[in-house]
């Protein structure tokens, strides 16, 4: 006891303090709030409904940065390009066909179009940023790829900036999406339940495809030793292929399910999504396929809800203004807590 | 004394009185521009610098205007009435020709930063006409002014950039467009008044043109008798604006005011709509989203929204601004984006004029501008007449002949965009 005491550091005093101010100021935030009575039954089911659509999205792109780290052990920082550019491209599809009619009067068959073209686009902007700017670097020290990759990050944004040009363009009204429908008592906006229900299918169907195919298995072999899986007659190139290929496509969707709720995009749209993804997946251990989409739903969730719960018990004016406050807070305090995130980082592998 | 301290202490006293000087120093580099004591150049002779233009050489004037991102159009148009004006000319002044350069300010501070180093590093500039949006004036006009190049705005609106305590920092900063004093009260009286609303709530997203204004508004709407339920927040770049808006909805308001930028005052305008307990509250923006684009970004939720603006009307600014949009249509081809190319075409022309009353020539045919005379000869601006009314400069840089109105979004179809027509001035009644 007295030798643990002896250890005992500045650091870890500090620490101990932190996580205690941190958790009394929630608790004491919270209980304020909630004795306040300003939001009703249904605002909070709104408040959860709003995170979780949010949350699907960033969980979508999550996925994109989980697998690829899961097997090169790389951040693969122009991940949120790879969102933007499919989101993007499908705009003037999704402007051509709302503007002949085709998306009123068969909104599904045109969706259907825009979200191939949108997961084609990014899927071949992953592959491409893969083959041109890490395939050659695959060998090469840890930082030099992360590098590349902020540099292939740039050179997407500005090749699109190029293309599309520098304005804000807004996706067209999909009028089978507007309007609300009722669950249980409650109401849930219509692109927030397509969202939800998009996320969760896409994410079940791509931890199946990890778990349950032969080039899932290979997948998780190569995550677990490159060299090894290859001794083993795994092509390692063309399994790492395969992971851009599912993690571009996640984010094609996600880019979709994002123009659906917010309509807006532009060149730089995938800075902040990436960020918050990248967030997402170390929230919810990184390399860990349910771990991202924990992570983005936990992420989504704590920016919507933690604003109001915590901070207006505190009496603190305009809190969402702080919501990445709060979102990054947790972040740091659950990385205290749990190091390797929420689940942890499952694919143990040999980590320099 | 001094003896005594030295003996005690005598090196600790010289580091001491060594930072004591050098505070002292970077504080009076901080207001006065460049190096101490006046310059003499040519026939000039200036108490901050003197810049000689060759005969032959160009008169080089700086624009930092935002021209990519979402608030592109706003720059784009205030650049066009910097060429206009330059057109004016000729593009000639004091037999020289007149260059433009042009930096990208980016609508936040940041970018602000980077245009006005860029633009101080060259010592040719002789002024520049910026910037778009007041949070890039705040940390960029004084980056200016230190190297001696005075900027007048065209768009710049938050009360901080001309208050009367402002720092001397500003000391080189004016501008055309209208205090948010003005706007942010014609705001008010118009909730207030026309659309009897009793309970409003304010939405800015931290940069000083939002934040002033929407405190502007808050305080005349007290002032007339209504209660702001909430003065809540965003910060840019944010896109699920549905909390925040379900935080508002609890307080019941009648109308929200949003004086912010294109993308997020789209989200605002779409999400409010879906926010139960919003969906009759009255929207009202400002001349941040007095843009086409903004009814791109918006979509037909802007449709009954108030925003407002500058009155552009012929009404308001006569012939002389209708000649100007005539040409401004024939050189690019479409209708002004945004609402201040004309208060920038004035303050290009109020440099001229200034550049013309303090400019020396030499016998070779050289030219010699004072930045210090450049500077005090823009403030001393009486009665200028400009397309945007007459300008005369208060002693912290209001140069401004604010025409205030709210106008209504009809069609809010952003190729119908038509400021007169659609959006319509609905207040104050003519």
């Amino acid at each position: 006891m007295r030798r643990g005491l002896a250890r005992l550091t500045f650091v870890d005093l500090f620490l101990w303090g932190f996580r205690l101010l941190v958790i009394l100021l929630v608790l004491y935030g919270t209980a304020g709030t909630l004795r306040g009575g300003r939001y009703s039954a249904e605002q909070w089911f709104d408040f959860v409904i709003f995170g979780l659509a949010q949350g699907g999205i960033y969980a979508l792109i999550a996925l994109g940065y989980t697998m690829v780290y899961g097997i090169l052990r790389m951040i693969n920082f122009a991940h949120g390009e790879v969102f933007m550019s499919g989101a993007f491209t499908a705009y003037f599809l999704a402007i051509g066909l709302g503007g002949s009619g085709v998306l009123d009067r068969r909104p599904l068959v045109g969706l259907a179009l825009v979200l191939a073209l949108a997961v084609t686009v990014s899927t071949a902007v992953a592959l491409l940023v893969e083959r041109v700017a890490y395939r050659p670097l695959r060998r090469a020290p840890r930082l030099v790829p992360l590098i590349t990759a902020i540099g292939a990050s740039f050179f997407l944004q500005y090749t699109f900036r190029g293309l599309y040009g520098a304005g804000i363009k807004a996706y067209p009204e999909i009028a089978l999406f507007a309007g609300e429908i009722g669950v249980g008592g409650f109401t849930v906006l219509r692109t927030q339940a397509v969202v939800l229900v998009t996320a969760a299918l896409m994410m079940v169907a791509l931890y199946l495809f990890v778990m349950r195919t032969r080039t899932g298995k290979a997948m998780r072999a190569v995550a677990e030793d490159k060299d090894t899986a290859a001794l083993m007659g795994i092509d390692v190139d063309r399994i790492i292929v395969v992971t851009f290929a599912l993690g571009g496509a996640a984010a094609g969707v996600a880019g979709i399910l994002y123009a659906l709720v917010f309509k807006q995009v532009h060149f730089f749209m995938g800075f902040i999504p990436g960020i918050k993804a990248f967030t997402a997946a170390v929230l919810g251990g990184i390399g860990n396929i349910p771990g991202a989409m924990l992570g983005g739903m936990f992420l989504g969730v704590v920016e919507s809800v933690g604003p109001a719960l915590f901070l207006d018990g505190l009496g603190i004016v305009a809190p969402y203004q702080l919501k990445d406050v709060i979102a990054f807070t947790m972040l740091v305090m659950v990385l205290i807590f749990r190091p390797s995130g929420i689940l942890g980082e499952r694919l143990a592998g040999k980590r320099a | 004394m001094c003896w005594i301290l030295k003996t005690q202490g005598g090196k600790q006293m010289r580091q001491i009185r060594l930072l004591v000087v050098a505070t002292v120093g970077i504080a009076l580099l901080a207001v006065r521009p460049s190096a101490a004591g006046p310059v003499t150049l040519g026939p000039v002779t200036d108490a901050v610098g003197v810049v000689r233009i060759a005969r032959g050489q160009p008169i080089v004037l700086a624009s930092w205007q935002v021209i990519s991102g979402p608030n592109a159009s706003l720059g784009i148009d205030q650049n066009r009435g910097i060429e206009l004006a330059i057109e004016d000319k000729g593009g000639r002044l004091l037999d020289h020709p007149i260059r433009l350069v042009r930096e990208d300010s980016g609508c936040n501070a940041e970018g602000g930063v980077t245009a006005a180093t860029r633009i101080a590093a060259n010592r040719q500039v002789v002024a520049a006409i910026g910037s778009t949006c007041s949070s890039e004036a705040v940390p960029g006009a004084p980056i200016l002014w230190r190297a001696g190049i005075v900027t007048v705005s065209g768009s710049n609106t938050a009360p901080v950039l001309t208050a009367a305590n402002r720092p001397a920092t500003l000391n080189g900063y004016l501008r055309t467009a209208h205090n948010d004093q003005v706007q942010g009260r014609v705001a008010a009286q118009f909730a207030f008044f026309a659309q009897q609303v009793r309970r409003a709530v304010t939405i800015h997203d931290g940069s000083p043109y939002a934040e002033g204004l929407a405190n502007v508004f808050a305080t005349v709407f007290r002032t007339l008798g209504g209660t702001i339920t909430a003065q809540e927040a965003i910060s840019p770049g944010d896109t699920d604006m549905r909390p925040v808006l379900t935080r508002i909805a609890t307080g019941n308001p009648q109308l929200l005011y949003y004086p912010i930028f294109v993308a997020e005052g789209g989200h605002v305008t779409r999400q409010a709509r879906e926010v139960a307990g919003l969906a009759r509250t009255i929207l009202m923006g400002a001349d941040g989203l007095f843009a086409p684009d903004f009814l791109r970004a918006a979509g037909p939720a802007a449709r009954g929204m108030f925003l407002s603006s500058p009155d552009l009307s012929p009404e308001a600014l006569g012939p002389r601004y209708q000649r100007l949009l005539e040409r401004y249509r024939q050189k690019f081809g479409e209708r002004p984006p945004a609402a201040f190319h004309a208060h920038t075409y004035d303050a290009t022309h109020m440099i001229f004029a200034a550049i013309e009353r303090v400019a020396r020539k030499d016998a070779q045919g050289n030219t010699y501008i004072g930045r210090q005379a450049l500077r005090d000869a823009l403030f001393a601006t009486r009665n200028f007449q400009g397309v945007t009314g007459t300008l005369t400069c208060t002693p912290t840089g209001d140069c401004a002949d604010p025409k205030i109105v709210v106008y209504e979004v009809f069609s809010a179809n952003p190729e119908r965009w038509e400021p007169g027509t659609d959006p319509k001035p609905v207040f104050p009644r003519r």
